[in-house]
């Protein structure tokens, strides 16, 4: 099981990344999204992959991470997707602004000369 | 803490972060009245420096070496609930911080803060991330905090639009977010190494970690290092610092003054927690990078300064220099050298930040003398032929410089600027000599100037 996320990851880390070298900015922008789904797919592995395990507290079942899903990995994973959900709106806005006032969507402002 | 001081205001370590916030949104009730906006932001600027200097004065006052102010918000127990932590280097962090915010908010407040809307709730919540990230001990929210001051860092660099601006901008947010998404992998590693995210947890951890996942850590701390040294601006990773801080406007560049020692700030902390004196494999991990990493920085900023042709540029790569300074000195390991460069450290991030409030200043009243104010332009242009001429026609003319009466603000503007860079040069009785000289006796001389240092000695 755990190879198959660790692929998903790895290719979506790989695309992030070449995506985030090119000089386009919506490519960057969408390097960016992969980049980010990567590392929140990785976070929540980290609370290591299991089948069936319960992730509200039951009576009578000991209350360690062997019985439980870690509850942490997930409240992480939460937070990061929140914060980088609100950085790419904001990463949007200005590639916006700067398609608007460059008239290029370079991402550097201008085609570089020959 | 001792004293009466700790039972009084128990919740003063928590004040740095709330006050700002609390303001912050006072400020976006009030709306865009300029003379309320002003009030509260000196206001708060003060007593956020107020309370910095009592946290300090508390911390000092302890007086053994180890005193310490722990805080647990909504009395969440530790290791699983966050704690803010504040002993000397925080609070020395949060006055230099203060100190800045209050400059920089009374700069602003004469005409940068109308170039665009909600100057001031930005302000404010930069100072609030910056100090969050200064008093927090859990690794996890050390990122939420870097994530506000970024935020809020993006929200003040692109504050009165324009071309140059936007785009300088966009890079600064790009790196950053590549940056923010190394620093949680880097976390989610230790995490998934040690269990643990409480940073003095993960100090006592470290030496229990499996043989096996040695390797695992070293990869998490090296990832997460990478996305402090992208924001200590350390070479290779320092190329968005220039243009970004040019763009800026000058109360935005002067708090930006201390973004990079934020960075140097988590790589000091979690070097010396983590790895300084970690036992077996771990010891030192790391250290050789952060020295020629900083090495490296310095090269690059003294050549960068020494190529500047604008005077914003040279502060940039100033900038630089100063941050690379601080990780080569932290590199070291030495109580001695690490004491030193933070001394160097609170000199060197006042006298750049008065010096970006400077540089603009004399921009502006060079510009309104007559200079072209295309931005793109590489000024401080120097004449020659109009120096010959004024040389030549020193005789019959008697149009001579001499009784010419200078204004005295553009006076006052040499003599501070002479001051700000005898600083950052070092030179005495300055107290960027005094810094310097510290760093570089520590490493030279530990022993101090009473003993004679023999050739042998230098290991």
């Amino acid at each position: 099981m755990e190879i198959v996320l660790a692929l998903g990851i790895g290719v979506l880390t790989g695309s992030g990344v070449w995506l985030v070298l090119r000089p386009r900015t919506f490519q960057v922008a969408i390097g960016l999204a992969l980049l980010s789904y990567a590392v929140n797919l990785f976070i929540f592995s980290m609370g290591r992959l299991a089948i069936d395990k319960e992730p509200i507290v039951r009576p009578g079942v000991p209350t360690d991470l062997l019985h439980y899903a870690d509850p942490l990995t997930q409240a992480l994973v939460l937070t990061a997707i929140v914060i980088g959900f609100a950085m790419m709106a904001l990463f949007l806005v200005v590639l916006l602004a700067s398609r608007g006032l460059s008239d290029s969507d370079h991402v550097d402002g201008a085609e570089p000369l020959p | 803490m001792t004293g009466w001081a700790s039972d009084a205001t128990p919740h003063l370590i928590v004040a740095p972060i709330v006050l700002p916030l609390l303001t912050a949104a006072l400020m976006l009730l009030v709306g865009e009245r300029r003379r309320t906006l002003a009030t509260l932001t000196m206001l708060s600027a003060a007593v956020g420096l107020g309370t910095a200097l009592l946290l300090l004065a508390q911390v000092q006052g302890g007086g053994a070496p180890g005193a310490l102010g722990v805080y647990l918000p909504s009395n969440w127990d530790v290791p699983f609930g966050i704690v803010l932590v504040v002993d000397r280097l925080s609070a020395l962090m949060l006055v230099i911080t203060a100190l800045i915010g209050l400059a920089a908010a009374s700069f602003s407040l004469a005409r940068w803060h109308r170039a665009g809307v909600h100057f001031h709730p930005l302000f404010q919540m930069q100072l609030m991330g910056l100090n969050g990230v200064f008093l927090t001990a859990d690794l996890f929210n050390l990122f939420v905090f870097f994530e506000v001051m970024l935020a809020a860092s993006y929200g003040l660099l692109l504050h009165g639009s324009g071309r140059l601006r936007v785009q300088a901008g966009l890079h600064y947010v790009a790196i950053n977010l590549a940056a923010s998404s190394l620093f949680l992998i880097g976390v989610a590693l230790l995490y998934g190494v040690t269990g643990t995210l409480n940073m003095a947890d993960l100090a006592l951890r470290i030496g229990q970690v499996p043989q096996a996942d040695r390797g695992l850590l070293h990869a998490g701390a090296a990832l997460l290092a990478v996305a402090f040294f992208t924001k200590a601006a350390a070479w290779p990773l320092n190329f968005w610092l220039v243009r970004a801080y040019m763009a800026a406007s000058a109360p935005v560049a002067a708090l930006f003054a201390v973004m990079t020692k934020v960075g140097v700030y988590a790589l000091l902390r979690l070097w010396t927690l983590l790895f300084a004196n970690a036992p077996g494999e771990s010891a030192g991990f790391g250290g050789d990078w952060l020295l020629y990493g900083g090495m490296a920085t310095v090269v690059y900023g003294m050549v960068g300064m020494m190529a500047a042709q604008r005077l914003d540029r040279m502060a940039g790569f100033g900038v630089l220099v100063s941050s690379g300074s601080l990780l080569a000195a932290i590199g070291f390991g030495q109580a001695d050298l690490t004491g030193a460069a933070l001394f160097y450290l609170t000199n060197s991030t006042l006298a750049l930040s008065a010096m970006f409030l400077l540089i603009e200043l004399i921009e502006r009243s060079r510009l309104t003398a007559g200079a072209s104010a295309d931005a793109d332009e590489r000024s401080l242009e120097f004449p020659i032929d109009a120096l010959e001429r004024r040389r030549l026609s020193n005789g019959p003319d008697e149009s001579s410089l001499i009784g010419k009466a200078i204004p005295a603000a553009v006076a006052f503007l040499g003599l501070a600027f002479i001051a700000c860079a005898l600083l950052i040069a070092g030179m005495p009785p300055l107290a960027g000599f005094l810094g310097k000289f510290a760093m570089l006796s520590a490493l030279i001389n530990p022993a101090g100037l009473q003993a004679s240092v023999a050739p042998s000695a230098t290991a």
